[in-house]
């Protein structure tokens, strides 16, 4: 029966037995192959060498939420790429930002735009935003077995939620453990260090622009600590990527209003190498 | 045990079209008409949720008429064709011609083999090129025949009075209001020459707009927006008039992203 509907060249019944909503479904049960996680690994020694994405970082302002990550990725103790994106725009109202495994993270992003793209078209309405959480997180989960080898992909998973009227910051682990984080949050090799730097800036009236230099900030003390994370590269004008999610939806800084926020914290810098300071009490 | 009547395969096939034609007439038509920066889709449908027109891929819209749950199969079905495809290859490699093929062979299948129903729909398949020359519209009978359309094209019970009102009517690069008005115009003309009203709240609408700066450029119009582009008048307002929606749209782009 098969192979007989195909030769007639007709949509094969799986795609027109109704039912889920998610691409993800549909290609597990029409096509499992293509999906990355039912990818089989050879047994291999040790680590497999590929480049990796460093530190994303996410703060929430009033409003919003602003997701951001530096330029570089590794392999080893090579900088394997100085430009590499790794913040997207996974529908209107989120984004995603993937730390490790830039290879498998990218095509994860890329099922992962689909998926909500395809739920959108076919239920005509969009998923909630823990829903689109939830979804990632089964993305990651189902990645387990590469990550065990080395593999890991961990994002970063920020939007606005039309509900609840606010920007909201979801952060994952190896293992697909979803938690919601308050404020601000970062992952990637840098992310210790974002993260103590966005401990001590963070406030909870930002402003928009407040909340932008902040994460920028935070970028330029991952970079200055973990050797994996790339500061803003004035010489070759690579700077992070910044990008804004808020009632308006998805909005990704332009080169200039990314490069003058690095420009002017750069500045602030040639006098005070650490930073601005927080106050001792 | 007794013996069937024998039913001669041309009366077979011409019972089977009788059959599906009277389904597709029982529903009402739509139109879907090219104007200056894009495709429009106008139908008379008292359901909200429930659409005759949807976004299939990036720039290829989708409208039917005939039998809500056959043709939802085959939309979904053509919405599940179009992400795999863009996922297997890129997104530039989906495109109206190749997914109008794949229903027309699902719908010749289906019409041809005796076991199965014959569908009850006729679909139309539209994508929306850089310029109105690369505009493809695709007519698909329920018989799998595919029909390269140009200009306008009407589906439905009453298709064949309204396709020839708007050939008469229909020209290149009209605006958007104007296309609009004349879909509604030819909607709302009966079978016995008389006119009636469709109210606004009535109709859906949808467009296919090359001058969207997203890469998904299908757009359902409704509301304010939908009764300013009727009311405008003639062609010197209707220009002002898709200023204004234009400039409604952009505000509302986030937010109305079905």
């Amino acid at each position: 029966m098969e192979a007989n509907t195909r030769s007639t060249g007709r949509l094969p019944a799986a795609f027109l037995t109704p039912g889920s909503a998610s691409f993800m479904d549909f290609l597990s049960d029409h096509q499992p192959e293509l999906l990355p996680g039912n990818k089989k690994l050879p047994p291999v020694q040790g680590a497999i060498e590929a480049p990796h994405g460093t530190t994303i970082v996410a703060v929430t302002f009033p409003g919003g939420v602003v997701l951001a990550g530096d330029r570089r990725a590794t392999m080893g103790n090579v900088i394997a790429q100085r430009d590499i994106e790794k913040v997207f725009p996974a529908d209107e109202y989120s984004a995603v930002g993937i730390a490790g495994t830039a290879g498998l993270a990218v095509e994860m992003v890329k099922l992962f735009q689909l998926e909500l793209e395809h739920f959108e078209k076919v239920e005509g309405a969009q998923l909630s935003l823990e829903g689109k959480a939830n979804r990632l997180s089964t993305m990651i989960r189902s990645n387990l077995g590469m990550a065990m080898q080395g593999l890991a992909v961990v994002p970063l998973f920020a939007g606005y939620d039309v509900d609840r009227e606010k920007g909201r910051i979801f952060s994952y682990d190896v293992t697909g453990g979803r938690s919601e984080e308050q404020g601000y949050a970062a992952t990637g090799s840098g992310s210790i260090f974002a993260r103590g730097a966005m401990k001590k800036l963070f406030r909870e009236d930002l402003s928009e622009a407040e909340a932008t230099t902040l994460v920028v900030q935070a970028l330029y003390d991952a970079a200055d600590d973990d050797s994996a994370t790339g500061g803003p590269d004035v010489a070759r004008r690579i700077y992070p990527i910044v990008t804004v999610i808020t009632e308006d939806g998805f909005r990704r800084l332009s080169e200039n209003e990314s490069s003058e926020i690095a420009r002017s914290i750069l500045e602030r810098r040639l006098e005070q190498p650490d930073g601005p300071r927080a106050a001792l009490l | 045990m007794s013996t069937p009547f024998y039913v001669s395969p041309q009366q077979q096939m011409a019972d089977r079209a009788e059959y599906a034609r009277k389904g597709i007439a029982r529903g009402r038509s739509l139109v879907v008409l090219q104007y200056a920066d894009g495709i429009v889709f106008v139908g008379e449908n008292p359901s909200r949720a429930l659409h005759k027109f949807s976004e299939i891929y990036d720039r290829i819209g989708f409208a039917a008429a005939g039998k809500y749950n056959e043709y939802e199969n085959l939309r979904i079905g053509g919405v599940r064709y179009a992400d795999l495809r863009g996922y297997t290859y890129d997104r530039d490699d989906v495109t109206a011609r190749g997914l109008a093929n794949v229903y027309a062979q699902t719908l010749g299948t289906i019409f041809s083999s005796v076991g199965e129903k014959p569908y009850e729909v006729e679909l139309v398949v539209a994508e929306v090129g850089e310029t109105p020359e690369q505009d493809q519209i695709y007519r698909l009978p329920h018989d799998g025949s595919i029909v390269d359309e140009h200009g306008a094209v009407a589906v439905g019970g009453n298709a064949e009075q309204i396709s020839s009102y708007l050939d008469q009517r229909h020209r290149d690069g009209m605006t958007l209001a104007e296309a609009l008005k004349l879909a509604v115009q030819s909607l709302s003309r009966d079978t016995n020459g008389s006119e009636r009203e469709i109210p606004a709240e009535r109709l859906e609408v949808a467009v296919l707009d090359r001058t969207r700066p997203q890469k998904r450029k299908f757009k359902r119009i409704s509301g304010r927006q939908l009764s300013r582009l009727l009311e405008a008048d003639g062609a010197t307002t209707a220009s002002e008039a898709e200023a204004d929606a234009n400039a409604e749209a952009e505000a509302e782009a986030s937010g109305d992203n079905e």
